[in-house]
């Protein structure tokens, strides 16, 4: 184990992958020379040279095309797109080819690409460079989605998406590059997809989290303790496949359930989750699902009301003394 | 300060065949007289090919079909320029070129009537699906010249669209990448100069497509579409150049979609009888036709043989085609991912 960033992990990932399988290639907008908006392609030019990582023109919809092209043509590329925000030019590729083509090509090819994006709120970036877009992308069947939380599962995660066959969207936290934790050495270490995590066991209130949501969750946690509190935080790990067997063992367990999400409330991916409880486990349920999720607004510049529309750590606490005084 | 003059283009149009059927012996491409047989033999397979697909669509025996004709110099001139080893990344309107390059016909039909399995290539055959979408198979296309590259695999990638494409982003982000990594990529785009009822200067206001290369920093050049010769010739060089590392080469063939846009369309409603006459007259068989009667090599009675040759082999497609069962519900989830999720699991055991 070394105590590293959620940024080196990621960028550990890359580098044992690429030294591992001499076909991954990185393809994006300022990865090369100036090693990613975020620094996390940082080295990677050096050790591996411009046909290996390459800058690509402004055209984020051509940088998923062309990760979806070679793919198919034999090589594994992960794309990265600066922010998550500037998928949404890429939708067309992601969302008609991309997730797919090996369905249309009668199965003939896989479609062994990554698509890194950051994202997520909390920087004061405004509207249009905020934004949260899991959702989206769970939406469409034939592309797997990934939100790590931690240094040692962004690091395991990436790793299994780059060997993965299907096409995979890597969606990483803004504000999470600068976390530390421990993260294992071993090249061979990968996480599975479709396994969530207990972040944190409890009794009285299951707490659902991913990406920087189960961060906030598990503090939560830790200051409901003081108050005689005890909950289970669950950090999903990988949204597409979800993980609902330990969301559903842990409800039935706790009988109360909170789904923590930082992306818009109206069809957020909450709402699939709590579907899924409720199929799964009604009868055991002392209490509604309650969702905790994104203010239904664009997100506002000003770092003082940014605040309210993003769940907050308080609110989260908020949120799980009020599940526990509902009077069912 | 004077000004400086910072570029000066120029851009070419190639003509071989003329519409009397005299080729220009400077250019005619070295082709033997069984290679130029086998091509009118292939442009009369695609053009019954196509008359057959629109027939059993009004039959209701497929689906929905997009027509061919007039532009099978411009697809089977094209593909006859590509080995097996080359990758093709087409549109939806090039079925001469899968018929070049040896594409089941059964298969095609199957897909046109509307069953995806039918776009499993044969093993030998570099060509990708059918990309109904407009213009967004060109960026993938340069993705595989990428790796082509990348794995020092000496092929072409070629990639087909229509005049429609090139007013959308992905062909300009795909034009632009090629340029700037030198890609081993032919963009042929097939200019029928109609996208359903939008007329060529409805979407540019350029004197021509081939001279939007330039602005990528390549070659782009203007072909006759309905010439086999200027096609044939244009695209060997192109890919030549290619897999040679000289870079891309964008090729407008100057066409004309003598038919509707699809089966589900009528452009009757929008372009004029005198027009499709026209082109009619530049049909770019019946030019072919003309070559090879002054070579003593065609005679209407040759010309009939082989149409009755090629009908035969389009009848044991169809025959094909419609032996083969369609799906069952329990091939939904097949090809959807390589490992279905939990959901998808318990949606497809319901089934």
């Amino acid at each position: 184990m070394a105590e590293m960033t959620y940024r080196d992990a990621i960028n550990l990932a890359l580098k044992e992958e690429m030294r591992r399988d001499k076909t991954v290639v990185v393809y994006g907008e300022d990865v090369a020379l100036y090693e990613g908006a975020f620094k996390v392609t940082r080295g990677l030019l050096s050790e591996f040279g411009e046909l290996r990582v390459r800058d690509c023109p402004i055209s984020e919809n051509t940088i998923v095309g062309v990760a979806v092209g070679a793919a198919m043509a034999g090589i594994r590329p992960v794309a990265e797109l600066m922010t998550v925000n500037f998928a949404l030019l890429a939708m067309d590729q992601i969302v008609n080819h991309m997730a797919k083509v090996r369905y249309m090509f009668g199965g003939q090819t896989k479609v062994p690409m990554v698509v890194r994006m950051p994202g997520g709120g909390g920087s004061q970036l405004g509207a249009q460079h905020s934004q949260s877009l899991e959702s989206y992308f769970m939406h469409c069947p034939g592309m797997l989605v990934a939100y790590p939380a931690t240094p040692a599962d962004a690091k395991g995660l990436l790793k299994t998406s780059i060997r993965e066959d299907n096409p995979v969207i890597f969606l990483e936290h803004e504000l999470l590059y600068n976390s530390k934790g421990e993260v294992p050495e071993d090249p061979e270490y990968l996480v599975p997809f479709g396994k969530a995590s207990v972040m944190r066991e409890g009794e009285q209130v299951t707490l659902v989290g991913y990406g920087r949501m189960a961060i906030l969750a598990l503090q939560a946690a830790q200051q409901l303790e003081k108050d005689g509190i005890s909950c289970e935080v669950i950090d999903l790990r990988t949204l597409v496949p979800l993980d609902m067997e330990m969301v559903l063992a842990s409800v039935r367990k706790t009988g109360r359930v909170a789904v923590i999400e930082e992306c818009w409330k109206s069809a957020g991916l909450g709402g699939d989750i709590a579907s899924r409880i409720y199929e799964g486990c009604f009868d055991t349920l002392l209490a509604p699902v309650h969702r905790i999720s994104g203010l239904d607004v664009p997100m506002p510049y000003s770092r003082k009301i940014e605040k309210l529309c993003i769940p907050q750590l308080e609110g989260i606490v908020q949120g799980v003394h009020d599940l526990l005084n509902e009077p069912y | 300060m004077p000004e400086l003059l910072l570029a000066d283009f120029q851009i070419k149009r190639l003509e071989v065949l003329n519409e009397k059927g005299e080729a220009d012996p400077e250019l005619l491409p070295p082709l033997s007289d069984a290679e130029i047989w086998r091509i009118y033999e292939l442009m009369l397979l695609a053009r019954i090919f196509d008359e057959r697909a629109v027939a059993l669509q009004r039959e209701g025996r497929i689906g929905t079909y997009p027509p061919i004709r007039g532009q099978e110099a411009a697809q089977v001139g094209s593909a006859f320029a590509l080995t097996e080893k080359d990758w093709l990344f087409p549109s939806f309107r090039e079925m001469g070129a899968h018929l070049t390059l040896g594409y089941p016909i059964s298969q095609l039909l199957q897909y046109w009537g509307g069953d995806e399995r039918a776009q499993k290539v044969p093993p030998h055959l570099n060509i990708f699906p059918f990309c109904v979408a407009v213009g967004s198979q060109i960026p993938q296309a340069a993705g595989a010249a990428l790796a082509a590259r990348y794995r020092r695999d000496p092929v072409a990638v070629v990639t087909y669209f229509g005049d429609g494409a090139t007013s959308k982003g992905d062909f300009h982000e795909g034009m632009n990448l090629a340029g700037v990594f030198n890609l081993p990529l032919v963009f042929i785009c097939q200019n029928n100069q109609w996208a359903i009822s939008i007329p060529l200067k409805g979407q540019t206001a350029s004197a021509s497509l081939a001279q939007k290369a330039i602005a990528y920093g390549f070659e782009g050049v203007q072909v006759d579409g309905n010439d086999v010769f200027a096609v044939y010739r244009a695209t060997r060089q192109a890919v030549e150049k290619a897999r040679s590392g000289g870079g891309p080469t964008f090729i407008e063939c100057l066409t004309y979609r003598m038919a509707d846009h699809t089966t589900a369309d009528d452009a009757g409603r929008y372009r004029s009888a005198e027009e499709v006459a026209y082109w009619g007259e530049r049909d770019p068989i019946l030019r072919l036709e003309r070559f090879l009667e002054g070579r003593g090599l065609w005679s209407p009675q040759k010309g009939e043989e082989a149409a009755a040759k090629v009908a035969t082999i389009v009848d044991d497609g169809v025959r094909e085609m419609e032996s083969q069962p369609p799906p069952a519900a329990a091939d939904l989830f097949e090809g959807v991912l390589a490992t279905l999720t939990p959901r998808q699991a318990g949606q497809r055991k319901v089934r």
